[in-house]
């Protein structure tokens, strides 16, 4: 017979071993990806990516306009978004309690957190892109926007909920009319967690492709006009990887590269910064 | 054995019940808080002082489940009345809580965030009065080098006294004080329990404690509570000396809870 203790023991043994194994399962895909990336896209590395235009077929280039749109987009998709992500998420969280609007606004933006993102592109071709008859930065840009905002939402309003009421209590508790509390106190509480949430947001937009296809679709020159097609680093890989030519498939591994690392590094950043909120909070 | 007289009532209370959703956590209170004398409410855990407290600046109403029915005249209007101003209420009723709750801006910005709503001052008055709120909290030796760190950076007797400071710097008329001393050292609270002393001379204070002697040392009137229930209520050296009811004895001389 075990005593309890041992029992004990051995179950936290199990779990912790199970644990562990999973963690191991998930990083070892993760390592793999990266070890492939990093083999097939170091030997295209160059200056040329980042001083020439996407070639055609059988001559040399670079990503320069590629590299410039999807930063474009991506910066115009977050500009729009996160102002309205970060107000709804604080109409939710803050006036959010009574009422059927806020429980109805939060089942919607569920729904618009998991649907598809090819869904989004759809959506923007439908209702702006056939209205203007072309393609265009500005179209990318909106796709992106609306990928942005349930993210945010989510987010901001999950950081206001974990600013204890007891905070809310003690401006209220001076005087401050509710839209001060919320401004210069819980806002500003939540902030570092609400800054994660828009750098989350924005890896995310920055490798998405479905929803490009339909807005931006791609550009061969170099453009920084929004009102023309554009061209970006997802739908680049899109066509050049599925081609048959060697050095557009090179460039495809450049670009996918370029893409997950600035990816990893933004969540870097978007972890250090949150953990450095929460030892300071 | 009245040695105390009391002032002329700031809070009349009257037929007050309060439901937390359908709880009934207080039922039908009546008591009268005079003016510029400090009152305590003393019971055991969960008996409702701290509810007790919270109807007096309506802070409930930031919870649509709470709700409260009856009267409380200050200068004898009802603010439990709809046409009550909420922050008007509240800007002249200060509430120290439990836990320390310090904003997440500096020390300075801490005191002058209450200040500057409704009082509009030069950086100079605005200094002083910091400096003053500070001193009277006996807080001002601890930071009056480091104004302009976070007050989230202060250990947790420093932050109470920081939130003490922020809600006497407002100059309320009325000050409720929820336990403001369980977090502090023994030192800190001697200086709490000076301050209100000299508080009294110009506000009417409200103190919720579980400490026997604490009651004693600083309130005028004590306020025994029992499981949402107003049980006794009179001046501290009655209540403790010659209570007029056996539970209240009970839970004084440490026979209960
Ligand atoms: N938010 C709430 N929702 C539901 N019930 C509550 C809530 N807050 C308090 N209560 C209940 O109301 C009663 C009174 O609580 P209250 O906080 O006023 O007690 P207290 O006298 O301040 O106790 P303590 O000395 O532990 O602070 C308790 O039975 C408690 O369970
Ligand atoms: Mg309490």
């Amino acid at each position: 017979m075990l005593t309890l203790y041992t029992r004990r023991r051995l179950i936290n043994a199990i779990t912790l071993s199970i644990s562990v194994l999973a963690m191991l399962f998930g990083l070892f895909w993760l390592g793999w990806i990266l070890l492939t990336l990093l083999v097939h896209g170091l030997p295209g590395l160059s200056l040329t990516l980042f001083t020439q235009m996407t070639p055609p077929p059988g001559s040399d280039g670079g990503l320069l306009n590629a590299i410039v749109g999807s930063l474009l987009m991506t910066l115009l998709g977050t500009l729009i978004g996160t102002p309205i992500g970060i107000l709804a998420g604080t109409y939710l969280a803050e006036f959010g309690q009574r009422g059927w609007l806020a429980p109805v606004t939060r089942f919607i933006n569920d729904v618009l957190l998991s649907a598809p993102s090819i869904v989004i592109g759809l959506f923007i071709y439908e209702v702006y892109v056939t209205k203007v008859r072309h393609f265009s930065g500005w179209a990318g840009a909106l796709a992106l926007s609306i990928l942005v905002i349930p993210v945010v939402i989510r987010t901001t309003e999950n950081m206001l909920r974990l600013v204890p009421n007891t905070l809310r209590e003690a401006a209220a508790s001076l005087g401050a009319p509710q839209w001060k509390v919320i401004n210069f106190v819980t806002l500003r509480a939540a902030k570092a967690g609400i800054i994660t949430g828009v750098l989350l947001a924005v890896a995310r937009i920055s490798g998405e492709t479905a929803p490009l296809l339909f807005t931006a679709l791609n550009n061969q020159f170099w453009n920084s006009n929004m009102n023309t097609p554009m061209s970006n680093l997802p739908v680049i890989i899109f066509e050049y990887a599925m081609s048959p030519y060697d050095d557009w498939q090179q460039l495809a591994w450049a670009a996918s590269l370029l893409i997950t690392f600035s990816v990893l590094a933004l969540n870097i950043v978007a972890r250090v910064l949150f953990r450095q909120s929460a030892t300071t909070h | 054995m009245n040695d105390e007289i009391a002032n002329a009532p700031k809070l009349v209370v009257r037929n007050l019940n309060f439901y937390y959703g359908s709880y009934l956590a207080l039922k039908d209170i009546n008591l009268d808080i005079p003016e510029k004398m400090v009152t305590a409410f003393i019971g055991p855990s969960g008996c409702g002082k701290s509810t007790l407290l919270r109807t007096f600046n309506r802070m409930y109403e930031l919870y649509p489940k709470q709700k409260a029915t009856g009267e409380i005249l200050p200068d004898g209007n009802n603010i439990l009345s709809v046409k009550q101003d909420l922050n008007n209420l509240r800007a002249k009723i200060g509430m120290v809580f439990q836990k320390p709750t310090p904003f997440p801006m500096s020390i300075y910005d801490n005191i002058a965030f209450g200040v500057k709503l409704y009082e509009q001052m030069n950086r100079h008055d605005m200094d002083d009065r910091v400096e003053w709120a500070l001193k009277k909290a006996a807080l001002w030796n601890e930071v009056k080098d480091k104004l302009k760190q976070s007050g989230m950076g202060l250990s947790g007797g420093q932050q109470q006294r920081l939130c003490i400071a922020r809600a006497i710097a407002v100059k309320p008329q009325v000050l409720l004080l929820d336990e403001p001393t369980s977090a502090l050292d023994p030192i800190s609270t001697a200086h709490i329990e000076k301050l209100i002393d000299e508080l009294k001379e110009e506000f009417t204070i409200v103190i919720v404690t579980h400490n026997m002697q604490q009651a004693a040392r600083v309130s005028d009137f004590t306020a025994y509570m029992y499981l949402g229930d107003l049980i006794e209520f009179g001046d501290t050296s009655t209540v403790f000396t010659n209570p007029k009811r056996k539970e209240t004895e009970d839970y004084i001389t440490g026979r209960f809870g």
